[in-house]
């Protein structure tokens, strides 16, 4: 029994999505252990983003089925919900590989937006809060506080007024990871984290995914190229390659998988029959 | 076309390529010109026949190759642009002394042109004088009041005077003209006054859909409509007052902004412009052929004005308006209370996007324009929050029709043309999109400003007799509307107020907020 199949937070099972005749992801199951930094790798065009835009429900995935379960024991089909609701009722949040802030708002609107079902409730969708019922404003100064936190997490406080679009690109980033976690997710996916960043930006977030995971107690599902974050921080890896999945496992069986070292450096035409037989192909 | 201006030159180079650059563009004007100006179409007992007109072909001509001539030589080729020290009074730059002799001697010239022009009653001359002369003394006057009291917040100031004039205007020179006989055209001034404050009212209602939820509306004239065949039916079958049928109206136009809402929340940009276009066709056509109802091309006659707490303002009524509290009968009094009616709406539709604004519906809004998708990942139902946006825009559209209906008391699908709906989009664009300040000097400027080309007998004075300011109105306009967005392409008011704030309140550019667009 793998760790994270001993406390299992997310069951992707079979999980097809063909675009016409394109096959982007091919019968592709795995599992996202709750405590786990799950990394989904692969060369490009494997599918990764794919695999990603499905569990976010941005693509409702041609077959298969993906099952959330939270701690309470309430489950979810993520492949029956629309993508708003994956957030807000079964409590996946995500960022994107071209970073997506509100780039005309500044850098607390953007977490206030993210808290937006939570206030919403509070103004008593817009009416009470109109008229002046309710407790909005302490629902507002509590998601001003909750957002002060997730600045000073990512050390952004310093910023907050200034609009999100005149960040430096590190720290875009790391807004749409705090902007997510404003959505108080179970799971968190997150696109090539660490893509366009420098080595000290990259340590900077490799600490705040480490954080998220210690102290929010939240799952971290993430695609990523830079093979020095990858196994530096996951502990289980899913390796795609041409939409099929070629490997499952701890980091160490990944890196010394000869599938996986084939998918990523390519072989020798040579070495091709031994490699093939190797992996049985 | 433009040379770039490059400081070692020569004088000679520059004129060389500045003369080469004015006969290049005398060319091409005469080529453009030759048709539209050099010939015109007289009909002869023979036929219609070209009479050719050189002279004018010439002026015009003319005009363009000195005009690019000095424009090269003092403007874009200058090593000190002649107009430097003139737009430096509008910046908060250190003046030179150069810019400083500039500005002294148009100064004085302009003086003594004003002075010489009033002795021997060049009134042109005068005009172009006082105008110049006027320039410089705004220009002067923001320098210096900007120069003692540097960080007055002078949006808010500009704002609260704007409001506090709206107020006070109508009764202060009512009060001034019953009191003094000046002879002011009040009538004239309220009824203007109005349909400035309707259209200030449509542009803050279209705000909301364009400049706050990014969705590009071309219909909005539709709930214009409803809102006034609502009330107007209601009115004239079953006699119900204005104040009554005001918020059905206003749902009923929301209703009618969610019916449109639904089929179009897949389609952005071009696709939501042309569809809302549309519907704003299929409503004024609905109107025009449903005969039974809306009484077809004939219109909605003899709709009922708003009542005073009950009290009516015609001359027939007893007790009425003047009777009821001991004044004597002025038909100015009804006008009043209806510029009033129309103030406190747009002030309702102002207060009401304000608080929307900094509420989650509002910064949800705000976030749709700036980028959908991160809306749908982060939980935000996308759909309704496009609905609600449509029909909160939708609601104030119908109220403004409301007192359209009321104010005229005649309404024919002839009111609901796209020319209304580009009018009002006209203004939230030029205003700034999103900018409620900006909204309500466009709209003024549109409107009122539209309206004053009218009366300017002083360029009659300019052109000669026979120039009749009204048919240039449009070309006036649209030259005017080409300079906004040549030198504010993002409107009057070019940033964006945040929300909410940590620290202090910054303004955001408009380079970096998305808009609505096509």
């Amino acid at each position: 029994m793998r760790p994270w199949e001993t406390d299992l937070l997310l069951r992707v099972q079979h999980l097809t999505m063909r675009f016409g005749g394109v096959v982007a992801v091919d019968d592709v199951s795995f599992e996202v252990g709750r405590q786990d930094i799950t990394a989904l790798i692969g060369p490009n065009g494997a599918g990764k983003t794919t695999v990603f835009n499905c569990i976010t429900g941005f693509y409702k995935p041609s077959e298969g089925m993906m099952k959330l379960t939270h701690p309470d024991g309430q489950s979810f089909n993520l492949e029956q919900l629309d993508d708003h609701d994956i957030n807000s009722h079964a409590r996946v949040a995500r960022t994107f590989q071209n970073i997506r802030l509100f780039q005309g708002m500044t850098v607390l609107e953007n977490l206030m937006v993210a808290q937006h079902n939570v206030l919403m409730r509070a103004s008593g969708f817009t009416i009470g809060a109109i008229l002046g019922i309710g407790g909005f404003s302490q629902a507002e100064r509590d998601a001003v506080d909750f957002a002060r936190h997730w600045l000073d997490r990512v050390g952004l406080t310093r910023r907050a007024d200034e609009p999100a679009g005149s960040l430096p690109y590190g720290d875009q980033r790391r807004l749409e990871i705090a902007r997510a976690m404003c959505t108080r997710p179970l799971l968190l996916c997150l696109d090539e984290p660490a893509a366009g960043l420098n080595a000290r930006e990259s340590d900077g977030l490799n600490e705040l995914l480490f954080s998220i995971r210690a102290e929010d107690g939240i799952a971290l599902l993430l695609i990523e190229h830079d093979m020095s974050v990858v196994m530096r921080i996951s502990d289980h890896v899913v390796v795609l390659d041409y939409g099929k999945k070629i490997a499952d496992g701890t980091t160490d069986e990944a890196r010394s998988d000869p599938r996986v070292i084939a998918a990523y450096l390519g072989v020798p035409d040579e070495e091709l029959p031994v490699i093939e037989r190797e992996v049985g192909l | 076309m433009i040379p770039l201006s490059e400081p070692g030159k020569s004088f000679g180079q520059r004129l060389k390529s500045a003369l080469a650059d004015a006969i290049i563009a005398g060319w091409i004007a005469f080529f453009l010109f030759s048709l539209l100006l050099g010939v015109r179409t007289v009909d002869k007992v023979t036929g219609l026949t070209l009479a050719p007109r050189p002279g004018l072909l010439a002026i015009a001509v003319g005009i363009v190759v000195f005009g690019r001539l000095l424009l090269n030589l003092f403007v874009w080729q200058a090593e000190h642009p002649i107009t430097t020290p003139f737009a430096k009074l509008f910046t908060s730059k250190q003046f030179e002394r150069r810019d400083l002799i500039v500005l002294g001697s148009v100064a004085f010239v302009s003086t003594l042109v004003f002075i010489i022009a009033s002795i021997v009653h060049a009134a042109g001359f005068q005009l172009v004088a006082a105008c110049l002369l006027a320039f410089l003394g705004i220009g002067t006057i923001r320098r210096v009041i900007v120069y003692f009291f540097p960080n007055l917040p002078y949006a808010r100031i500009f704002t609260i005077g704007g409001i506090a004039f709206a107020i006070l205007f109508p009764l202060v020179s009512y009060l001034l003209e019953k009191a003094f006989h000046l002879g002011l055209p009040l009538r004239y001034l309220f009824d203007l006054s109005i349909l400035v404050l309707t259209y200030v009212m449509l542009g803050w209602g279209l705000n909301i859909v364009v400049g706050l939820a990014g969705l590009l509306d071309l219909g909005y004239v539709a709930f214009y409509a409803v809102g006034a065949y609502v009330f107007a039916l209601l009115a004239t079958h079953f006699g119900l007052g204005f104040w009554m049928c005001l918020p059905v109206a206003g749902i009923a136009a929301a209703l009618w902004g969610v019916i449109l809402g639904f089929p179009v929340l897949r389609l952005r940009g071009d696709y939501l412009a042309i569809v809302t276009l549309a519907f704003g066709e299929i409503v004024r056509i609905i109107l025009i052929n449903w005969t039974p109802v809306t009484n077809g091309p004939n219109g909605i006659s003899d709709i009922p004005k708003p009542t005073f707490f009950g009290l009516p303002f015609s001359a027939q009524a007893s007790p009425n308006f003047a009777s009821f509290f001991g004044l004597k009968y002025d038909p100015l009094q009804g006008i009043i209370f209806l510029y009033y009616v129309i103030l406190g709406l747009a002030l309702v539709t102002n207060l009401v996007t304000i608080r929307l604004r900094r509420l989650p519906i509002g910064r949800a809004w705000e976030a749709m324009r700036e980028d959908e998708i991160a809306c749908r990942s982060l939980g935000i139902n996308t759909t309704i929050t496009k609905l609600t946006a449509f029909a909160t825009g939708a609601l104030f559209g119908g109220l403004a029709g409301s007192f359209f209906a009321t104010r005229q008391g005649f309404i024919s699908p002839e009111s609901f043309t796209f020319i209304e709906s580009a009018i009002i989009l006209a203004i939230v664009v030029l205003g700034g999109m999103g900018s409620q300040l900006g909204v309500a000097i466009a709209a003024i400027v549109m409107v009122g400003g539209f309206e004053a080309l009218r009366h300017t007998a002083g360029l009659q004075s300019v052109f000669g007799e026979g120039f009749d300011p009204a048919l240039y109105r449009m070309l006036l306009f649209g030259v005017a509307m080409v300079g906004i967005m040549v030198w504010r392409p993002r409107g009057i008011v070019g940033s964006r107020s945040p929300t909410i704030v940590v620290h202090d309140v910054k303004p955001i550019p408009k380079n970096l907020v998305e808009e609505a667009r096509a």
